[in-house]
């Protein structure tokens, strides 16, 4: 195996996040592709710590999920926020910043 | 002379007043009347030093004079200039006199365009005089202001006014430069109207203390310009600008002697004797100093007879050789200082004829032996007129502080001779004691003090072909023994005329302040009629008598020859800077020390004895028949002349200051609305017309078309730019900072 | 070249393609959260092929375990559509697609030009025990501080969401 099937996988993985998140209509749908985003990197960082025999890659990747899931906490209940204020979870529609 | 540490330290002398000024200002007012004993022991300090530094001055003197004659000629050579027109031991029959260094102390201040400004002390036998009568005189003043000033309504205030005024005035003896002399010249300017206006409750003495500050601030004017010629008459003589005195007299003489630069040398005398005729008083910028008796009378002895206004005396003094060379003295016949002198002379003395004020008295009396002192520099009698100083002193502030040892004990406070004294010989001999003998010091009562010192100057300027004004000075004297006569007859002859105490006061804060000048506001004293005052009051006037008495055996003339260590004949030797000849090497006859002779002393003596015989004669005997003066018009018109002080306030205020403030301002506002303004408003008319024009035409319609169009397009386009990159969207940002990102990265991509 | 490795690892990556694929373009939004454990559990695989059990089996438990199910509890309580009517993407999904292919061409450009030869250097799995020995030496501080960090995130979420 190479090194750079995991890791072309990992940038595969990550531009479909970063599209996700540009384009998505709903902001759950949005939360979700940045996790497929830091998925992409975990698989990153798993497989450098692999190639190098090291176990750092593993720890950070566990750091990674870990922050991933405090992320996923707070970004949710933001868009509960978000949903009880506006009664929509379409990003779109906050633009109060709208210049 | 290895450490003369009184004399190197002579600054600290200046400086303790100046603390004690401050420490009073301070914590006085919480100390209460033991505030004033601070401004007392200051002075008492100083007072020492400057003991100190007589001494070692004296011993200074003493030693130089040891080592010979020689060093000292070679020192004055380079000190003074160069060719000597005869060695000194030729001039007056002294001893060839050593040159005695001065103790100079100073350090650079700062610099600016190339001029040096210093700070510094000369100590020489001239500044450690005028050092020793400001310290007596200060302290003494000192000490009878604790029982004068009692109970006033500002009594700390006064003895920290007093200090600084102390403090300004020894700045200015010890000065080693003009521009110090000129800084403690102002400071005694400001303590004088601060002290003049000291109850500036009452109009009158507030008026009185302005017009003391602006007279002699007209005086300043030529002051400061004679100040600054000063720096440039060193740059001519010595080559090197500067404004140290030692260096300014050296250029001046040098300067003298070469003939050039005749015409600075006497607009710089010019004008220091413009500040001179200002500060003391002499015609016509006199009219401040009986007006200043508006202040308290230790004030007026400290400052308006011993101390302030010698301060241009001393000037003249300092400076002499600038003087001496530019008025041309040792000419002789006539020159500008000792015309002024002289004037002052005689018209001082004759106002002093009718005023019915103690200190107005003394006030004219005051101007009249500072135009002796001026008119002694005048002619070349530079020791004696310094002398005149010394002696003046103190009989004048003797005779100033026995008359407010009379208005204080008195029923009135009051100053009128005429309607509150008289017969107080009886009540108060003992201050009866002290003012007859300063008076007969004044008057040149032989061997008192004022005799050696007045005689010496007419000695001398008779001497040196000022004839005209050796008899000026002879008339002058005859007149000071009547008008001294006269204000004892009023004040201590006759019946009491002083009523007991009718209406109440009803000035605010209960003080006893005294009225000066206008009979008026009776104090709610006690009735007890005048009695001797006490011992804090005498105790000056004792000390003062008796300086007066024995000051002027120091230059008596060298007749007997008390075995051992004589003291006469040693005011000169102690106080002149350098041998007699080389001060002054141009005198034409005897130079500074005329022989005796027993003439002077003679005829001195005799027209006071006739001015005295006649005084005695007009009040006591009434010998020339009641109210002449009212009689007979000729005298009724000069004694009305004299009582307008011959129109001359009446000159300054309504003619030169009203012409001033009436049709010249009045013509200058014309001048101003109609000419300067119409211009100003023509020019302005125009400019609107040609603005109106531009704005219409070429501002609006020619250049505002382009910013316009500008303005238009990049609103369009700015408004779409806006408008598509805020758009408020979350994801079209995130769209953009990815969008950068990978940007970023191709662009590391392609450079790497 | 071992090939039931690449075998799997094809086989794997094709279906967490798709899947990922999928999650950015599916209209059904219970859809996506379930392609999403598609590609998570798949990375989990990725991970065992790379000898690094542990991650592999926390990336299921956490992730799949109680991320997605949050992820389910938020599109309930956000009332999303859960039927595929309406498209999900919005209007910039053309233009998304430029940062999008630039920065995927971006990457594999540099990946493939510095790493296209190198071998995967694993010679055997990374065991547990050497895992948690780094953690609680070397990165100690790290893992204390998300620790703190969870904690914080946890009671902001509390905060931010609770009804009053």
């Amino acid at each position: 195996m190479y090194l750079n099937q995991f890791l072309l996988l990992s940038v595969f993985l990550f531009c479909a996040g970063m599209y996700g998140v540009m384009t998505r209509k709903h902001t759950v749908l949005v939360l979700m592709s940045v996790e497929l985003m830091l998925a992409a990197v975990n698989i990153n960082l798993v497989a450098f710590g692999a190639h190098y025999n090291d176990p750092v890659g593993q720890v950070f990747a566990l750091f990674v999920l870990t922050i991933a899931a405090a992320e996923v906490g707070v970004g949710l209940a933001i868009v509960l926020l978000i949903y009880r204020n506006l009664h929509s979870s379409n990003p779109d529609e906050v633009d109060v910043l709208r210049g | 002379m290895a450490h003369p540490w009184f004399l190197e330290n002579a600054w600290l002398i200046p400086a303790i007043p100046a603390v004690s000024f401050l420490v009073i200002l301070a914590v006085g007012k919480r100390m209460g009347a033991r505030g004033a004993w601070i401004g007392v022991g200051a002075v008492g300090v100083s007072w020492l030093l400057s003991v100190g530094n007589v001494v070692q001055w004296i011993q200074r003197v003493s030693d130089a004079d040891d080592e010979g004659a020689g060093e000292g000629h070679v020192e004055a050579l380079r000190a003074f200039g160069r060719s000597l027109a005869r060695p000194f031991a030729e001039s007056g029959g002294e001893h060839a006199k050593a040159y005695v260094e001065p103790v100079t102390r100073s350090f650079s201040w700062f610099t600016n365009g190339g001029v040096d400004l210093h700070v510094g002390i000369q100590v020489d036998g001239l500044a450690v005089m005028m050092m020793f009568v400001v310290a007596t005189i200060s302290l003494l003043v000192h000490y009878y202001s604790t029982e004068y000033m009692k109970g006033d309504r500002r009594f700390t205030h006064y003895f920290a006014v007093l200090s600084l005024f102390t403090a300004s005035m020894l700045l200015l003896v010890v000065a080693d430069n003009t521009l110090q002399m000129l800084v403690g010249w102002e400071l005694v300017g400001v303590c004088s109207f601060i002290l003049i206006g000291h109850w500036w409750e009452e109009k009158p003495n507030s008026d009185a203390a302005v017009k003391a500050f602006l007279t002699t601030r007209t005086g300043d004017i030529g002051l400061l310009c004679g100040v600054i010629m000063t720096y440039f008459v060193a740059a001519k003589g010595t080559g090197d600008g500067t404004f140290n005195i030692l260096k300014v007299n050296e250029a001046a003489q040098t300067l003298g002697q070469d003939g050039t630069a005749k015409s600075l040398l006497f607009w710089c005398a010019a004008g220091l004797l413009l500040g001179i005729i200002g500060k003391s008083g002499q015609f016509p910028l006199h009219t401040w100093l009986p007006d200043a008796m508006a202040g308290p009378t230790p004030v007026s002895a400290l400052i308006h007879a011993a101390t302030m206004v010698v301060a241009g005396v001393y000037l003249g003094a300092r400076l002499y050789p600038v003087f001496f060379q530019g008025f041309h003295i040792a000419g002789g016949g006539v020159n500008l200082m000792a015309a002024v002198g002289g004037i002052t002379v005689i018209i001082g003395a004759a106002l002093a004829f009718v005023q019915r004020d103690i200190k107005k008295v003394l006030a004219y009396s005051t101007i009249s032996q500072l135009g002796y002192m001026v008119m002694g520099l005048g002619v070349g009698a530079w020791s004696a007129a310094i002398f005149h100083l010394f002696t003046h002193a103190f009989f004048k502030a003797n005779l100033f502080l026995g008359a407010g040892s009379v208005s204080h004990s008195g029923a009135h406070h009051g100053f009128d001779m005429v309607s509150d004294m008289g017969g107080l010989k009886k009540y108060m001999p003992r201050t009866f004691l002290t003012f007859v003998i300063g008076a007969a010091a004044l008057s040149g009562f032989p061997l008192l003090a004022g005799f050696f010192s007045k005689d010496e100057i007419l000695a001398t300027a008779g001497h040196n072909d000022y004839v005209f004004f050796m008899w000026l000075g002879f008339i002058g004297g005859g007149m000071t023994a009547a008008y001294m006569t006269r204000c004892i007859y009023l004040t201590f002859f006759g019946e009491y005329r002083g009523g007991h105490a009718h209406d109440d006061h009803g000035v605010a804060s209960g003080a006893a302040d005294h009225d000066h000048g206008v009979a008026s506001g009776a104090a709610d004293h006690d009735d007890h009629g005048p009695r001797e005052s006490n011992n804090t009051i005498l105790l000056p006037l004792y000390v003062l008598s008796f300086m007066s008495v024995v000051g002027g055996l120091i230059f008596a003339p060298l007749l007997f020859d008390v075995s051992g260590w004589s003291f006469f004949e040693k005011f000169p030797e102690w106080v002149e800077p350098g041998g007699p000849g080389t001060f002054f090497v141009d005198f034409a006859g005897g130079g500074l020390h005329p022989e005796f002779s027993w003439s002077d002393p003679l005829y001195a003596t005799l027209l006071a004895a006739l001015g005295f015989g006649l005084s005695y004669l007009f009040f006591w005997r009434h010998a020339f028949g009641q109210d002449a003066t009212q009689r007979r018009p000729v005298l009724r018109k000069g004694k009305t002349f004299l009582e307008n002080k011959y129109y001359l306030d009446h000159l300054y205020t309504d003619l030169v200051v009203g012409s001033v403030k009436g049709p010249i301002a009045a013509a200058a506002y014309w001048v101003n609305q109609h000419v300067i303004d119409a211009v100003l408003r023509g020019t302005g008319v125009i400019v609107k017309r040609v603005g109106q024009f531009t704005y219409d035409w070429i501002d609006q319609r020619g250049v505002d078309s382009v910013p316009d169009g500008l303005a238009v397009g990049t609103g369009s386009f700015g408004g779409l730019l806006t408008r598509t990159f805020q758009t408020g969207r979350v994801q079209w940002y995130a769209l953009l900072a990815f969008l950068g990102t990978a940007g970023f990265a191709l662009a590391l991509l392609l450079v790497s | 070249m071992l090939v039931a490795e690449n075998v799997f690892f094809y086989a794997l990556a094709a279906v967490m393609a798709i899947g990922a694929v999928r999650v950015v373009t599916t209209n059904n939004v219970v859809h996506a959260a379930l392609y999403l454990v598609v590609v998570l559990a798949g990375g989990a695989g990725q991970f065992l092929l790379l000898g690094q059990e542990f991650v592999a089996w926390v990336q299921v438990i956490v992730y799949i375990g109680a991320v997605l199910v949050l992820f389910l509890f938020g599109i309930m309580l956000t009332r999303a559509p859960m039927r595929a009517d309406e498209p999900l993407n919005n209007d910039l999904r053309a233009l998304a697609l430029l940062p999008t292919a630039l920065l995927a061409v971006v990457l594999s450009i540099v990946l493939i030009d510095q790493f296209d030869d190198t071998k995967l250097g694993l010679t055997e799995p990374i065991r547990t025990s050497e895992v948690t020995r780094s953690i609680f030496r070397q990165y100690l501080v790290p893992f204390e501080l998300v620790g703190v960090l969870l904690l914080g995130a946890l009671i902001g979420a509390v905060v931010l969401a609770r009804r009053d």
